[in-house]
């Protein structure tokens, strides 16, 4: 864990040269009269990775189809940066093995790529030699690795993940968690990505915006840990994970095992 | 051109025409699992028969333009959460069935052989039916190719391919109207309780040969033009209707398919 947190603050050094990608000012989505998100204002710059967390129902997914322009908001505004490119990757996609789609298919589904274009962009995921496999044989965790290889083709600015960790297995998911910060630090592209774990993802993330269909708190993962509405929101249901999660920032360990102090 | 004064070649040709053109249009209703909204379109059908009747047109634009109404109505009713998908195909299928059987048993003045709508006619096709088919089947084919890319990239994902670019809603509307001139072309061959079967038996058949999703339609329309020359022989030697057994010749086929030792699904 102590490494996640060098990476952040290394990047903390290099925040001057944060351009704004994305912003937003009081968006609102209505479904007739429930209302699905309110008043949402959220800034993704580059190479910051921002994580959306809420409970199922929170409207994150919505959150994101509407700064894709998926959905239409109600009211409020969004701000792309001109031509902003993305990197999208949707909640779990389900290909039925009755669809014979190999991975390098895939990947030029909606783009012209060259044979080697692919390959670099598999190869940086850790999935180069899947590049023939059928897409139904692959495991939740290679699948994303070759969705995120894909969104890289597009040379992204910003990378939309949603989910990205679903499906994969425990291991995997530190795994997983640890390339993106690594995508995100060699193509200097911000990371705006949802999340209903907890303890993982605040290790791997700059910012933290909690989700409740309006926004309950936002800020470091340290400050939003100990929000009294994040805990209300977590608190109950999920004590274990905040369990990890709090024994993570309570100290940090040397290499050999033993404690040391936390610097904060 | 001698071959097409005989009904039976001119129902082969046609039938060969229809199944070339079901096998890459089939291929996106299997994996898109639309092959219930086909059939609630093909049932339709039949009021675009009795339209076809009473405004004295061909039956296959009657067809069309039924089918296309019902897909458009199908179209915005998806878009509505307040009915579940499969009710409200149940509904206008069987309610259309029944329109059509109504409308067509009012028309006293017409005579019209249900059955032969129903589960298809050998002795329907007319040489104007084939320039039909082959008229609208060469557009069907030439559109679906030029949508075959936004099609497929909505098939693997509607929503990354509305982000990256594709205009999904048009691209599906088109579809549709695809679906429902197919279904219009091979309902005379076929009849109208079993075209959709054409779409779907002969591409699942190619599904076990198939490694890109090209060759599974190219496989389709071969395995489908070979059921319509074996349903329509059989057809002609032992007296039974078309287009049950065009049906059953797809689905030996797709039995044989199954059965063949081979490796897994690759």
């Amino acid at each position: 864990m102590s490494s996640a947190r060098e990476t952040t603050s290394e990047f903390s050094q290099t925040e001057e040269k944060k351009q704004i990608l994305l912003q937003t000012q009081n968006l609102s989505l209505l479904a007739g009269e429930r209302e699905l998100l309110s008043n949402i204002s959220l800034t993704v710059s580059t190479g910051e990775i921002v994580t959306v967390i809420g409970p199922n129902g929170a409207g994150k997914t919505t959150l994101l189809r509407v700064l894709l322009g998926l959905i239409a908001p109600s009211s409020g505004s969004i701000f792309k940066k001109p031509k902003l490119r993305i990197g999208y990757l949707p909640q779990k996609i389900t290909v039925d093995p009755i669809l014979p789609l190999s991975v390098s298919r895939i990947m030029r589904l909606t783009g012209n790529y060259s044979n080697r274009q692919i390959s670099n962009a598999l190869e940086e995921t850790g999935v180069g030699s899947l590049k023939n496999k059928p897409v139904f044989q692959l495991s939740g965790g290679e699948f994303q690795r070759v969705m995120l290889a894909r969104a890289l083709l597009r040379s992204p600015e910003l990378l939309v993940l949603d989910e990205p960790v679903q499906s994969v297995d425990y291991m995997g998911e530190s795994e997983l968690y640890k390339l993106i910060g690594n995508l995100r630090k060699s193509h200097g592209c911000g990371v705006l990505m949802v999340s209903h774990d907890l303890h993982v993802v605040m290790a791997s993330t700059d910012r933290v915006v909690c989700l409740n269909q309006h926004i309950c708190c936002e800020g470091q993962p340290e400050d939003v840990s100990r929000h009294p509405e994040y805990l209300r929101l977590f608190g109950l249901d999920t004590g274990s994970a905040l369990a990890v999660y709090s024994h993570h920032h309570d100290h940090t360990h040397h290499i050999s095992g033993t404690m040391k102090e936390d610097e904060q | 051109m001698m071959i097409l004064d005989d009904f039976f070649w001119r129902a082969v040709f046609a039938g060969m025409g229809v199944a070339l053109v079901a096998g890459p249009l089939g291929c996106f209703v299997v994996w898109r699992r639309m092959s219930y909204l086909g059939d609630t379109m093909a049932h339709s059908a039949l009021l675009g028969v009795a339209l076809g009747f009473f405004l004295e047109v061909n039956l296959m634009l009657g067809v069309f333009v039924i089918a296309v109404l019902v897909a458009m109505l199908l179209f915005f009713f998806q878009r509505q959460k307040q009915l579940a998908n499969d009710a409200v195909l149940g509904t206008l299928s069987h309610a259309s069935l029944a329109m059509g059987v109504l409308l067509i048993s009012l028309m006293v003045w017409v005579r019209i052989d249900l059955m032969g709508y129903l589960f298809g006619d050998i002795l329907a096709v007319s040489l104007v039916d084939l320039y039909w088919i082959y008229g609208g089947g060469f557009l069907i084919l030439l559109i679906l190719f030029r949508l075959w890319r936004p099609l497929l990239a909505i098939t693997f994902d509607n929503d990354l391919a509305q982000a990256e670019g594709v205009p999904v809603v048009r691209v599906e509307l088109i579809f549709m109207l695809l679906i429902a001139a197919v279904i219009a072309l091979s309902m005379k061959i076929i009849g109208i309780l079993l075209v959709t079967s054409l779409l779907i038996i002969p591409v699942s058949a190619a599904r076990r040969f198939s490694r890109t999703p090209e060759q599974m339609a190219l496989g389709g329309a071969l395995i489908g033009m070979a059921s319509v020359g074996l349903g329509l022989g059989a057809s002609l030697q032992i007296d039974t209707p078309s287009g049950p057994s065009i049906v059953i010749a797809a689905v030996l086929f797709f039995f044989a398919a199954n059965l063949l030792p081979m490796r897994k699904l690759q």
